[in-house]
C-alpha cells in the first residue's frame, strides 16, 4: 500500500496515523507538507489526519481546505483516488466539498475525549472491509466540533444511498444528526469520520479495535 | 560580528523621588532598591527599574525559598541535569532521557481561569521543549475551594477548559493529575502544570550563551502589552481589587505553540543553536539576562528589531511583556539563514534582535538611545536572599477514640461520592489523553499514567501527588508523605521511580508560621527523597498564596517519573474475576486527618498518618519485584479514604465485585496508614511466602457483582459507581 499523510500547520495526529498504517501494511507512509502542490505518483491512499489545523480559529478545517495541496487532493479524488479524513481531516473534507455536511460544535459545548462505540453500517468499502457488516467496535474520540449536520435533503440522500458508513452505536455524545460518525462519497472512495481508530491498533496501547480499518486498507491495496 | 554603533546617548534617568515611588509600586523593598542604586551608581531609567523589579521578584529570584531549596537532594547516577535549568533531565536507558518539570499558574488562574490555566500549560511545555525534548505528556495538580460555592464551579470550569483547550490543540496528551477541594483555596486556587518530554541524552540544549558577536534571535509570536509585571503580580498577596489585575494575565495561543514546538525541534536537529531559552515569566528580561549571565557574557538587545503586535511600545514595555509562545536563542555565526528558513516554513516571526558581547552588561537600545545598561553579574550575585524567620507548626494532639456514627458500608457510599474521592471522569473527558498514540494507562486505569516511549518497549510512569491536609497538620510528615505517595503510585504500575519535580505552593513567607511550614516541608521531602532514591531535578515555588490574609493549605505538589523497561509488564487497577486479594503493609487504623474523619465524623483533627520511609522502601521494592516477576494481576496503593475505598476503586475499575473475609472496625477500613498496597494475584500463599518479613495478609477474592464484607453485608459495584460518577456532573452541569 502506497499511502501519504498530509501535514497542515497544527496537525497533531499524523504520527499516530503513520504508526497505524505502517503496523497494518508494513510500509511507511509519505509525510507531505500542505504547501506541496503535487502528490507523489502511484498513491493508493491519501490521509488527512487529526489535529487543530490553523488552531481551529476559523471554522475547523476551513483554512486547511484552501491549502495548495488540497487542489491536488481534489484532483486525486476526482480521478477515483482513495482519501481518508479523520477528525480534523473529516472537517477538511466537508469544507473542501469532497463530502457533504458540516461538523458543528458538540451538543454539550464541551470538548469530548472519551471512547465511543461505532457500528459498521456498510463493510463493502476499502475503509471498512476489515470489519463485519453490523459489527460494533470501540474507538476514542477527541474533538470539540464533531456534531455532524446536514440539511434534510442531503440526509435523505445519505441514508437512501447508504453513504453512512459508521454510526455511534450507543450514546450519541456529540449530538450528530442520525448519530452519524462517518460518511463515504457515492463512489465509496472518500471517507470521513470523527473518532480515531488509529489510536486502537496495539494491544498494549488502547487495544486493537481500530486495527481492522488499517489491515483492511492494507489488504485492499496489497492486491492492486 | 556586527560593528558596534557609535556611542549612543542614554535616555534620562528617573528623578530620585519618582524612582523611589515607582520602585515601591513595582514591588521592590526599600533595601532592595538601595542595592539596585548601588549596582548602577546612579538613578535608574524606567526600563532599568523594571528589569531590577522583575528579576528580583519572588517569582524570578526565589529570594525567600532559595536557602531551603538548597537542602533538597538533587543527585543520582541517572540525573543528567538537576535544578537550575529550564527543566530536569534523567537518563531512562537506551541512550534516551526524560525531561520534566512542574510549574504553577495560581494567581493568573484565579483572575482569569481559562487563560491562566491555558498559559500555565503553554509555559511548562516551553520549559521542556526548550531543552530539546519532544513533549509526550502533560499532567496537572489542581486545588479548588469549597465546591458548594458558585465561584469554585466557575474557576474549575475555566481551568479545565483552559488546560484542555491548550493541551488538546498542541497535541500533547493530558494523562494524569489530581484534584482536591478545600475552603482554604476559596480565593486562591492552585493550578500546577507538569510536562514530560523525551530526548536523546546527548542532545540536551541549555541556556548558557557563548561566543562574542553571536547573533541573538527572537522567534515565535509577536510581543504585545500583555502580562507586563505578571511576575510581580505573582509575588504579592491578593486583595479585594485583584480582579483589576486582569490585564496582567496573558492570552495563550496553542496553535502558535504547536508551530513553535515543531520549528524548534526541526532547528535543534541541525547544529545551528548555541543556546536557547523560552520567554516565560519576565519575558525578554529574564531570558536575555539568564542566557548572557549564565555564559558569563554581555548582550546588546535592539528593541526596534523586536516583532511587535502593537504600535508605539516602549523599551520598558517590551522588556517586561509576558506575551506567550516566544523563544530567544543564540545561533552560531552565519546560521541565521538556516533558522530563518525553518521559522518561515512554520509561519513564525524570526528576527535578529541583538548580539553577545564581552562587556558583562545587558544593554537595551531603542530608537537610537540606550534605555538600560546594567552589569549582569551583580544582578544575579547581589540578588536579595532572605533567611526569613520560621516558626514550627505545633504538634497536633492525638485524636483518641472516635465513635463510628454511621456504619461501614454507608460510610463507604458517602466517601466514594465525596468531592475529594469522587470520579474525575467529567474532567478527564475534556482532556485528550490518547493523542500521540502511546498512552497505555490513562486516568482511572492505574495509579500512575503510563506512556510508552515511541519506537521502544520502554514506558514512563508519571503521577502528581500531595495531601495538603496532612501538610497543614504536620508539614514535615505531610511533605514526606507527598513524596512517598508519588513513589508508591509509580511503583504500583511496576515502574521504577526515578526522580521528582516539586511545586511548592505556600502562603506569605514573611509570616514565620508560613516560612516554618516551608522549611519543615523541605526537611520532610529531603528525608523521603534520600530514603527512596528519588531526587528532585526541577521545581517551582509559588508564595503569597493568600487572599485577604488567609493562606492556602501548604501544598508541596510532587510530580514523579519512573521507568518500565518493558511496557508489557505494567499493571493497572482492574482486577480479574477470581483473583486473590492481598494487602501489603501494616494497618494500625490511623484516623487522624483522614477523609473518613472529615466527611463522616465532621472533624479535621489529629496528626496525619506517620510515614515510615524504611517500610515504604521495603514494601514498595517487594511489590515492584512481584509485578516484574509477573505474579501480580492488578495493584493499587492505599491512600485517601483507606483500605475499603481502595478496594471499592479497584472493584469499580474492573466492574467486578469481591468477597472480603478480612474484618475490623472503622479504623481498619478507613484509616490512612501509609506504605500499603492491594495486590490482585493468582496465588496468595506464594506471595505471602515470598514476602518474608514484609506483612502480607489475605483480604478475600474478586468476583460477583457486589463488594461483600464478611458480617457487614454487601453493596453492589454498580451502585457504588453510580454515586461515584454522579458527583462532578451534578456539581458542574446540574444533572
Amino acid at each position: 500500500m502506497k499511502s501519504a499523510i498530509i501535514i497542515f500547520p497544527g496537525t497533531n495526529r499524523e504520527r499516530d496515523m503513520a504508526i497505524a498504517l505502517e503496523r497494518a501494511s508494513g510500509q511507511r507512509p509519505a509525510m507531505l507538507w500542505h504547501r506541496d502542490s503535487a502528490l507523489p505518483a502511484g498513491l493508493d491512499l491519501v490521509v488527512l489526519p487529526g489535529g487543530f489545523s490553523y488552531g481551529d480559529y476559523l471554522r475547523c478545517g476551513a483554512m486547511a481546505a484552501q491549502s495548495p495541496i488540497m487542489a491536488a487532493v481534489r484532483d486525486f479524488a476526482a480521478r477515483g483516488g482513495h482519501v481518508l479524513g479523520v477528525c480534523n481531516g473529516f472537517q477538511m473534507l466537508c469544507e473542501a466539498g469532497l463530502l457533504p455536511g458540516a461538523l458543528l460544535k458538540n451538543a454539550s459545548l464541551r470538548f469530548l475525549a472519551q471512547d465511543c462505540a461505532l457500528r459498521v453500517e456498510r463493510a463493502d468499502t476499502v475503509f471498512t472491509r476489515g470489519f463485519r457488516q453490523g459489527a460494533v467496535f470501540r474507538a476514542t474520540m477527541a474533538h470539540g466540533d464533531g456534531n455532524y449536520f446536514c440539511d434534510a435533503e442531503t440526509l435523505a440522500r445519505l441514508e437512501g444511498e447508504r453513504l453512512v458508513a459508521l454510526r455511534y452505536a450507543d450514546a450519541n455524545l456529540n449530538g450528530s444528526i442520525n448519530a452519524i460518525a462517518g460518511v463515504v462519497s457515492p463512489n465509496l472512495r472518500v471517507m470521513g469520520l470523527m473518532p480515531h481508530p488509529e489510536n486502537s491498533v496495539d494491544p498494549l496501547v488502547g487495544g486493537t479495535d481500530g486495527l481492522p480499518m488499517f489491515t483492511g486498507l492494507a489488504e485492499a491495496f496489497a492486491t492492486v | 560580528m556586527p560593528p558596534d554603533k557609535p556611542a549612543m546617548e542614554s535616555v534620562p534617568q528617573l528623578a530620585p523621588d519618582e524612582a523611589a515611588a515607582l520602585a515601591q509600586r513595582f514591588g521592590l523593598k526599600p533595601d532592595e532598591y538601595a542595592r539596585a542604586l548601588a549596582i548602577l551608581g546612579r538613578a535608574p531609567t524606567l526600563c532599568e527599574l523594571g528589569i531590577f523589579s522583575v528579576m528580583w521578584s519572588e517569582h524570578c529570584s526565589y529570594k525567600s525559598s532559595r536557602v531551603w531549596l538548597k537542602t533538597l537532594p538533587t543527585k543520582a547516577p541517572w540525573v543528567l541535569v538537576g535544578p537550575g535549568e529550564n527543566a530536569g533531565v534523567i537518563a531512562i536507558g537506551d541512550g534516551l532521557a526524560a525531561v520534566f518539570k512542574m510549574e504553577s499558574h495560581n494567581h493568573p488562574s484565579f483572575i482569569e481561569p481559562y487563560s491562566g490555566a491555558a498559559t500555565g500549560v503553554g509555559g511548562i511545555l516551553r520549559d521542556v521543549f526548550t531543552m530539546g525534548a519532544r513533549p509526550i505528556a502533560n499532567l496537572n495538580a489542581l486545588r479548588f475551594g469549597d465546591p458548594a460555592l458558585p465561584i469554585t464551579r466557575r474557576i474549575l470550569d475555566g481551568v479545565v477548559r483552559g488546560i484542555g483547550g491548550y493541551g488538546n490543540c498542541v497535541g500533547v496528551p493530558t494523562v494524569g493529575g489530581e484534584v482536591n477541594f478545600h475552603p482554604a483555596y476559596n480565593g486562591n486556587p492552585l493550578v500546577n502544570a507538569m510536562t514530560v518530554g523525551i530526548l536523546k541524552a546527548d542532545r540536551i540544549f541549555t541556556a548558557a550563551a557563548t561566543g562574542v558577536g553571536n547573533p541573538v534571535v527572537y522567534v515565535g509570536s509577536k510581543t504585545g502589552r500583555d502580562g507586563i509585571h505578571g511576575a510581580t503580580m505573582s509575588s504579592a498577596e491578593f486583595d479585594a481589587d485583584s480582579a483589576e489585575k486582569r490585564p496582567t494575565v496573558q492570552i495563550g495561543d496553542p496553535f502558535a505553540e504547536k508551530l513553535l514546538i515543531e520549528a524548534c525541534l526541526e532547528l535543534m536537529a541541525t547544529e545551528a543553536i548555541v543556546a536557547i531559552q523560552d520567554m516565560g515569566a519576565a519575558g525578554l528580561t529574564s531570558s536575555g539576562v539568564e542566557m548572557a549571565g549564565r555564559g558569563g557574557m554581555g548582550v546588546v538587545l535592539e528593541m526596534d528589531a523586536v516583532p511587535q503586535r502593537e504600535e508605539g511600545m516602549s523599551a520598558y514595555e517590551m522588556m517586561l511583556s509576558e506575551s506567550q509562545e516566544r523563544m530567544l536563542m543564540v545561533l552560531k555565526p552565519g546560521q541565521e539563514h538556516v533558522a530563518e528558513a525553518i521559522f518561515h516554513k512554520w509561519e513564525l516571526d524570526f528576527a535578529v534582535i541583538g548580539h553577545l558581547t564581552d562587556t558583562g552588561m545587558i544593554e537595551i537600545r531603542h530608537r537610537g538611545m540606550i534605555e538600560a545598561l546594567i552589569p549582569l553579574a551583580p544582578l544575579e550575585s547581589e540578588a536579595p536572599l532572605y533567611h526569613r524567620p520560621t516558626e514550627e507548626t505545633p504538634r497536633q494532639p492525638e485524636l483518641g477514640p472516635v465513635a463510628d456514627p454511621v456504619g461501614i458500608l454507608p460510610a463507604l457510599k458517602t466517601l466514594v461520592a465525596a468531592p475529594d474521592l469522587c470520579s474525575r471522569r467529567w474532567i478527564w473527558n475534556q482532556y485528550d489523553a490518547q493523542v500521540g498514540g502511546q498512552t497505555a494507562k490513562r486516568p482511572g486505569q492505574a495509579d500512575a499514567a503510563v506512556v510508552r516511549v515511541e519506537g521502544t518497549k520502554r514506558a514512563l510512569a508519571m503521577t502528581t501527588d500531595c495531601t495538603p491536609r496532612y501538610v497543614l497538620a504536620d508539614p514535615e510528615a505531610g511533605a514526606a508523605q507527598a513524596v512517598a505517595e508519588a513513589w508508591r503510585n509509580i511503583t504500583a504500575t511496576g515502574a521504577l521511580p526515578l526522580a521528582i519535580t516539586d511545586n511548592m505552593n505556600f502562603g506569605n513567607p514573611e509570616k514565620p508560621r508560613i516560612m516554618g511550614q516551608f522549611a519543615a516541608a523541605c526537611r520532610g521531602m529531603a528525608a523521603a527523597c534520600v530514603a527512596l532514591d528519588f531526587p528532585v531535578v526541577s521545581g517551582n515555588v509559588s508564595l503569597y498564596n493568600e487572599t485577604e490574609g488567609r493562606p492556602i493549605l501548604p501544598t508541596p505538589a510532587i510530580g514523579g517519573v519512573g521507568v518500565l523497561e518493558d511496557l508489557a509488564q505494567a499493571v493497572g487497577l482492574s482486577w480479574p474475576d477470581g483473583a486473590a486479594l492481598v494487602l501489603v503493609g501494616d494497618t494500625a487504623g490511623h484516623l487522624g486527618q483522614s477523609l473518613w474523619l472529615r466527611e463522616i465524623a465532621g472533624r479535621e483533627a489529629g496528626p496525619p498518618p506517620p510515614v515510615d520511609l524504611a517500610a515504604e522502601r521495603r514494601h514498595g521494592d517487594f511489590v515492584r519485584a512481584q509485578i516484574l516477576a509477573g505474579t501480580v494481576l492488578a495493584c493499587h496503593d492505599v491512600s485517601d479514604g483507606g483500605l475499603l475505598v481502595a478496594l471499592a476503586e479497584m472493584a469499580m475499575a474492573a466492574e467486578i465485585g469481591a468477597q472480603i473475609t478480612a474484618c475490623g472496625d472503622h479504623g481498619f477500613w478507613f484509616g490512612e496508614d501509609q506504605a500499603r498496597y492491594i495486590l490482585a494475584v493468582h496465588n496468595a500463599p506464594a506471595i505471602m511466602l515470598a514476602a518474608g518479613p514484609i506483612p502480607v495478609s489475605l483480604l478475600g477474592y474478586a468476583g460477583g457483582t457486589t463488594l461483600e464484607l464478611a458480617g457487614l453485608g454487601a453493596i453492589s459495584v454498580a451502585e457504588l459507581s453510580a454515586v461515584h460518577e454522579a458527583t462532578l456532573p451534578k456539581l458542574m452541569e446540574g444533572y
